[in-house]
Order: C-alpha cells, then structure tokens, then sequence
C-alpha cells in the first residue's frame, strides 16, 4: 500500500493538493498514481498566468509505458510550475509528494476544496480501481 | 492460470513488479525500468528468459528438415555451437515466429523460440516435420538467464569451473557451447556483450543468487523492451507477425537465396515480393523533442501513411526513438510526421538501430 498523507487532500483522478494557505494550493499527482505510471521521462505543465477549471486536463505526465493526462483539481489561476521537472521529471517518482510537485494554483473559491477525498476517502477510491 | 518460471521466488525476493505476459508472470521491473536500462548498456543487468522455449531438432534430415523450415539457410553453419537468427514463414511468406538455432552436428539442432508463439510454434514445426527423419524434443526441464552488459562476461567468469571457463575462452559472437551443466550462448537482446545461459531448473535459483551476489543487477520485461527498441532488434507480434512479410519487417537479410535449389517455406511468395519490390518497410524513426512515439501511431509521409509498430522513450539518448512500418519509397535522412495527441510531430527517418554497445549510433 502506498503513501498516503492524510494532511493532503485528493481527487479520483490521482492528482494531490495542499492548501499553502493564502488561498494558494500545490498540486501534483499521487505515490499511487506514479507507481503505476512508472519511470517519468517528461512532464508538461500548464503556463503561469493560465486559468484552469476542475476537470481540465492541463498537464501531461509521459512515462516510460504510457502518457497521462493530469487534471486540474480545482478552479483557479496557475501562479507558478514546477521548472525542476523540466529535466528531472523523476522527482515525480521519488518524491511525488514533495519535490515532484507540478504546479500552484490560486484558488478561485476556496470552499471547492471541501469537495475534495480525504486520505481515507481516496484509499478507499483506489481499492476500487 | 498463469505459469510461474524456476526463478519466480527469487524476483519476489528482489521486490519485482509482476506482471502478465502471454501467460506468464514474469517481473516487469524490480523498481526503476531506467535504472535497470543503464546497469546494461555501462555495467552488468540480467533477465529471467526462462518462459522462452527451447526445441532440439534431431535425426538424419535434421539438416534438410531446417533448411525447409527456416528462411535462413542452416548450410552457413558448419562449426560446432555456431548460432543463426532466421524467420520461420508460413507458405504465404508470412512471420510465424522469429528464432535463433544452434549449430551441434549436421544431425544435431538446438531451436529457441518465443513463449508467446510456442503453440503454434510447435504445432508447426511438428506437421512440417511429418515428411522428415527428425525428432522434435521441447525441452521445459531448463531456466534461462540472459545475463548482458560490458562488465556481462567478466562477472559471469567469476563463477565458473575450470572446464567452463575452457568452454567459453574466446567464444565469439552468436555461438553456444555446453559447459559442465550449463550451455552457455554469446546472444543476446540488448545491444551488449554478454550471455545467454541455459541453466537446469534445479541449479537455476543458485546461479541467479551468485549472480546477483557477482554484482549483475536483475533487471526485468520493461528494460529488455527499451534495450532491444534501442538495439534496433524485432519484437514478435509488434513488429512482425504472421500478415507481415520477413521483407516487411527489416528482415530481408535473414532470407538465405544462395542456393537457388534449396526449397524453403513461403519461398514462392517471398521472391515474388522481392521481384516486385512492392513491400513496405520497416525504418526508424528519431524524435528529438518532447514526448514518447507510441507503437500503433500513424505516420504521415510524402510517400504514403505509415504505422509505428514499436516506441518508446530511450533512456540512453534522452529522447524518444521507434520503429516504423512505412511505403518503400521513403528513404533514410527524408522528414516524416508522426500523429501524437491529436498533433502532428517531425520526425528524422533513420536505419533501425539507435544504440550499439552504450554508444548512439545515430
């Protein structure tokens, strides 16, 4: 069973979020998610400055065995990315929680992120996969 | 049911993904399929190839029986333990597996084929074998273990006998020789030095332990794909099956014609193709930006459309490289197009081979 920190909150679609507070988020996908990706060649990132909507697809994770498409988690403005990724996107293997973050999001309406699993919640949404 | 090769509790003890492959559980990889990619082209990594099936061709027209068989032509070989890669076609010059046979005596043949074609394989071999003096002996009660990279030889050297280490002193390329137990091969899938070791089941697990002991990293189905796509080597059933011509399919030079009166299947269908000059051919296709070419993707060209029939990202150059099915006409240095993610993407055509004893041969 992989990580799970329950200080983070969560959507179906394997993406993580953080509340920085601010109204700022980090997004970025899970441990689950990168194992079954496995070894990450490239990762595209959505502009600073764009404007995502939840269900979005703005990102890409590229693995060696499959592309993914990374979904925005909530609604809001993209204030920065993460660059390191640019040529180390194997953070997102090693460190997928912490340094293999994707990108930041500033949110339009807070409350959205009451909407979002919990630990347990997203536990429970990989069991039935 | 799935089976399960002699070294399926050593992967688990080395912490292996498993995963299915053709019906058997094999490990796709024992952490990172890259790191593992690496530990071949600049160290030592090894496979479990034990599901591959081994086939000893026996009898007095052994010889005669393989040069109908095969599209190579088994009279090349004339020493002992020397090794042949060849296509086996139906009578419509289709694909029906890739192999390589060992050379004993001219009574004596050792076959290995794929596992995921070994039904119909020996199926095969055994109605074609019906007007023959042969026998036919699948040979289950065997490991194999690929072991592959430039330090390869000198680790397996560290565990072997004196009369191995006689067995295989200056083998060269694509040769087998039986040494105490083992039969040990200088073939292999990824583009290095190395050995393929036909190991008895019950000393399987010991060998696999020394090796891992000796410093050779096990290294599953996923850097295999990526070694062999580097190495410009076929997969069955992505790049060649049995609807696809040996001309099709880079394969051409396996096709022996020297003797004009030797009578090999799919004979008729392959000169005629060949006369014709109307197959497609199998290229390589280089991508030096972002994203990966994936088997199944259309390739646009001035010529006509194409098809990827393997892709993958390659761990050595950094970028991605695949092998291509595409019209004749298009030639080695021409520009194609390559239809990712609703987007068209240039791409460099080159000869299929990337990657030759840790260096790009691009």
């Amino acid at each position: 069973m992989s990580n799970i920190p329950s200080e983070l909150k969560y959507a179906t679609s394997h993406e993580w979020v953080r509340n920085e507070g601010d109204g700022i988020v980090t997004v970025g996908i899970t441990e689950h998610a990168q194992e079954l990706l496995g070894d990450m060649v490239f990762v595209e990132l959505p502009e600073v400055g764009e404007t995502v909507s939840t269900g979005d697809d703005v990102a890409v994770a590229e693995s060696v065995k499959a592309a993914s498409d990374i979904y925005a988690p909530i609604t809001g403005e993209v204030v920065e990315v993460n660059e390191d990724l640019e040529d180390s996107p194997e953070l997102v293997n090693s460190d997928a929680f912490g340094d293999g973050w994707m990108f930041k999001v500033k949110l339009e309406d807070a409350s959205e992120l009451d909407g979002l699993l919990d630990a347990e919640g997203y536990a429970n949404s990989i069991d039935e996969d | 049911m799935s089976n399960k090769t002699v070294l399926h509790a050593k992967h688990l003890e080395s912490g292996a993904k498993m995963v299915d492959f053709h019906g058997w559980e094999m490990p796709i990889n024992y952490g990172s399929q890259i790191e593992e990619h690496h530990a071949v082209r600049q160290d030592a990594g090894m496979f479990d190839v034990s599901h591959m099936t081994i086939v000893d061709v026996e009898g007095d027209d052994a010889k005669a029986f393989l040069r109908k068989l095969v599209i190579n032509d088994v009279d090349k070989l004339n020493v002992a333990g020397k090794a042949l890669y060849t296509g086996m076609c139906n009578l419509e010059g289709g694909v029906i597996d890739d192999l390589i046979i060992y050379f004993f005596t001219e009574t004596q043949y050792r076959l290995v084929v794929n596992s995921a074609t070994r039904v119909k394989d020996l199926a095969w071999i055994a109605e074609q074998a019906q007007e023959f003096s042969v026998t036919i002996t699948e040979r289950p009660e065997f490991g194999m273990i690929a072991v592959q990279g430039p330090q390869a030889k000198a680790k397996v050297a560290t565990l072997l006998n004196a009369e191995q280490t006689q067995a295989v002193d200056g083998m060269k390329p694509f040769f087998g020789a039986q040494a105490g137990s083992l039969f040990i091969a200088t073939t292999g899938y990824t583009g290095e030095a190395g050995y393929e070791i036909v190991v008895p089941q019950d000393e399987a697990e010991d060998l696999w332990q020394q090796l891992v002991d000796a410093g050779v990293k096990p290294c599953g189905l996923g850097a295999r794909d990526t070694l062999r796509l580097e190495a410009g080597m076929n997969l069955y059933g992505q790049d060649m099956d049995e609807s696809v011509s040996p001309l099709a399919a880079n394969m051409a030079w396996t096709i022996s014609w020297d003797d004009e009166a030797r009578d090999f299947n799919g004979k008729t269908v392959l000169a005629e193709q060949r006369a014709a000059g109307d197959q497609p051919k199998l290229v390589g296709l280089v991508l030096e930006e972002k994203g990966v070419l994936r088997g199944g993707l259309k390739v646009v060209t001035a010529e006509g459309e194409g098809v990827i029939t393997s892709g993958t990202f390659s761990p050595t150059l950094g970028h991605s490289v695949a092998m291509a099915r595409v019209p004749r006409a298009v030639k080695v240095g021409d520009t194609v197009e390559v239809e990712m993610r609703k987007k068209l993407v240039k791409v460099a055509v080159v000869k299929p081979s990337f990657v030759r004893n840790g260096k790009s041969v691009l």
